[in-house]
């Protein structure tokens, strides 16, 4: 990339002086001044991300309840979020709900994929169809609609009904509830889907042709030639995906009401932080907690990069 | 950072499948076909009964699996137009002000940044690419605390400026990194040639890469589109007059108004809510999946 824009912007310098530095300089340095011009917007966001970003690491260490002024009181937020069983529950909820769905969404993601690349006619259709759910996934309207499929008199136990299953109140029990929001995560596997999708066009055909020259077996092929060559692919989606579900709240919201219930059970770890800040207005606290959840999510994100060292082939 | 460059480099090549094409006896492939359209059917069966209970009368949507309304009744969409506070078009209008200034903003800064990082070359340029894709990962509620402080200081709490600005300053790395992709992949010689006939860094930029770039725009509109438009959290946060709601917030009302008398009514808003998301789907999902695949991420 470096490459490309020192020709492009070095071109018009030699052009504009076959011999003289002077102008040359003067060429560089309109070009860097415009650099900075075109990033104008782009620095006074990130004024806006550092600055907060600071700010939110010392409010972590007040009390601050957006009324009065902070006051400094060390590990105080730290050490209370350790004995605050809602927030235990809602890293509970948090981690069930990425450590199911996740895997879950990816492999269906995969499979689908696989079945999708065999050239068979009506890919487009297929694939509009299968990643139109992921649109609506995190909308207000479908999170609605989950709630009243299964809902007691909902769809869902209508056809468990059918098969002469009696379904149970899967909204308002507190071991459901949170499954039910899982079958919506897996509902939106289409994101991941067009990835892969796009990574197994990139294998080259001829490998598949030798391997069956060598009379490979399919489930062989998969293992050792698919399965080596996206896995750089699996590994994006799998980061991004954990860390789009570590911040899962509309979905909780709307499935609760906005309490996290029915007892806590859906109590998603960005929604406890929403309650504690903005209704209990206990700022210091959830920037506190909103500290922890970085580094909880850095944490898991180094320990994939580490583990990728073992699974994730670069054929570059 | 390589994670992020990695996948799905620009030699896509055009729809060959990788794999031993329609080959596989008619049979096998006609049982791929049976189980995709299933599959299909069955990820599709709660939108399409969402809308065929939209049409029916409350007492009839529980316990009725089938999808085509016995008595239909548009009485829904009428009650539901008016069941809140403000007829429904404004909290429509409401969220089209909001996403219309998003997509102009994004698309305006997030290319003037995408041109400085892909053509330009200047002192920091590397560092400041690594710190923009950094944001890219950075969850945003370490951000929302001191953030809404800002914004209710600066009397900006109960107006869109917390949910338009915001798009103004490319703060969405995303959207940058989408065009950076993009503007990579057009020939250096077009910023020489348009050098040599005279034209300034923005004359070049405004003429002759920003045509070129129309359909990396296309994408970053529609993605625009649909996340603002199903966003709740912002407009949950700094939203409290009833009359600027937005659709998502509207639709979080019915809920508190639940009785089963306004199930019908509350699908029937619901449909209106998701329709235009579908409808920019349909009209744009070369560019949605293009642009998925270009850069990996949702």
């Amino acid at each position: 990339m470096s490459v490309l824009t020192k020709q492009a912007s070095g071109a018009a310098a030699n052009l504009a002086a076959p011999g003289g530095k002077p102008s040359r300089a003067r060429g560089k340095r309109t070009n860097q001044r415009s650099g900075y011009l075109f990033l104008l917007p782009w620095f006074i966001g990130m004024l806006f991300t550092i600055i907060p970003f600071f700010a939110s690491l010392y409010l972590a260490f007040t009390d601050y309840n957006l009324f009065t002024e902070p006051n400094f009181v060390g590990l105080a937020n730290f050490q209370a979020m350790f004995e605050d069983p809602r927030l235990l529950q809602s890293l509970k909820v948090t981690f069930i709900y990425t450590f199911v769905s996740v895997p879950i969404s990816l492999a269906v993601a995969l499979l689908i994929a696989l079945v999708l690349n065999r050239g068979l006619q009506g890919l487009a259709i297929y694939r509009s169809v299968y990643y139109l759910p992921s649109l609506l996934g995190g909308s207000v309207a479908i999170v609605m609609l989950w709630r009243y499929i299964f809902g007691n008199d909902g769809i869902v136990n209508g056809f468990l009904g059918l098969l002469g299953i009696e379904g149970p109140a899967w909204v308002t029990d507190p071991e459901f509830a949170l499954s039910t929001l899982i079958v919506l995560n897996v509902w939106t596997f289409g994101s991941p889907m067009v990835i892969f999708l796009a990574g197994l066009r990139q294998v080259p055909a001829m490998y598949y042709e030798a391997a069956s020259i060598d009379g490979a077996s399919r489930w062989r092929q998969f293992r050792s030639i698919t399965l080596p060559l996206i896995s750089p692919i699996i590994f994006f989606n799998l980061i991004m995906q954990l860390i789009g579900s570590f911040q899962t709240f509309t979905q909780g919201y709307v499935m609760s009401g906005g309490t996290g219930g029915p007892a806590d059970s859906t109590l998603f770890y960005n929604l406890y932080l929403y309650q504690k800040g903005f209704t209990e207005f206990e700022m210091g606290y959830a920037s506190a907690m909103a500290w922890l959840l970085l580094m909880i999510i850095a944490i898991f994100t180094a320990i994939n990069f580490i583990a990728s060292k073992f699974w994730v082939f670069y054929d570059n | 950072m390589a994670l992020l460059e990695l996948p799905l480099k620009n030699k896509q090549k055009k729809d060959v499948p990788a794999e031993d094409a329609l080959t596989g006896t008619t049979g096998t492939r006609f049982s791929r076909h049976l189980i995709l359209c299933l599959v299909g059917l069955v990820m599709l069966y709660p939108l399409l009964w969402l809308v065929s209970s939209s049409f029916k009368p409350s007492n009839d949507i529980f316990r009725q699996l089938g999808l085509w309304p016995e008595n239909w009744d548009f009485s829904n969409y009428e009650q539901g137009w008016t069941a809140l506070n403000q007829p429904f078009h404004v909290y429509l209008i409401n969220s089209l002000i909001v996403v219309v200034f998003s997509i102009v903003g994004n698309i305006f800064s997030c290319a003037l940044a995408a041109y400085a990082f892909a053509r330009m070359e200047f002192t920091g340029r590397k560092l400041f690419f690594a710190l923009m894709l950094g944001t890219l990962m950075l969850p945003g509620h370490v951000l929302l605390v001191p953030q809404y402080i800002i914004f209710s200081q600066l009397g900006w709490l109960d107006t869109y400026l917390p949910l338009i600005v915001p798009n103004f300053m490319a703060t969405n790395a995303f959207f940058i990194f989408l065009m950076v992709q993009f503007m990579k992949a057009l020939p250096k010689e077009l910023d020489d040639a348009a050098q040599i006939d005279g034209c300034g860094p923005f004359r070049t930029f405004l003429r002759v890469i920003l045509p070129l770039c129309v359909p990396a725009m296309a994408t970053t509109a529609i993605f625009t589109f649909i996340s603002t438009w199903n966003e709740f959290f912002g407009p949950l946060l700094y939203i409290q007059n009833q009359d600027l709601y937005t659709v998502p917030l509207a639709l979080r009302a019915f809920m508190d108004s639940e009785g089963q008398s306004m199930w019908g009514p509350m699908f029937a808003m619901s449909v209106v809510s998701i329709a235009p998301i579908i409808g920019f789907f349909i009209a744009g999902q070369k560019y949605l999946i293009n642009g998925i695949a270009t850069t990996g991420l949702k």
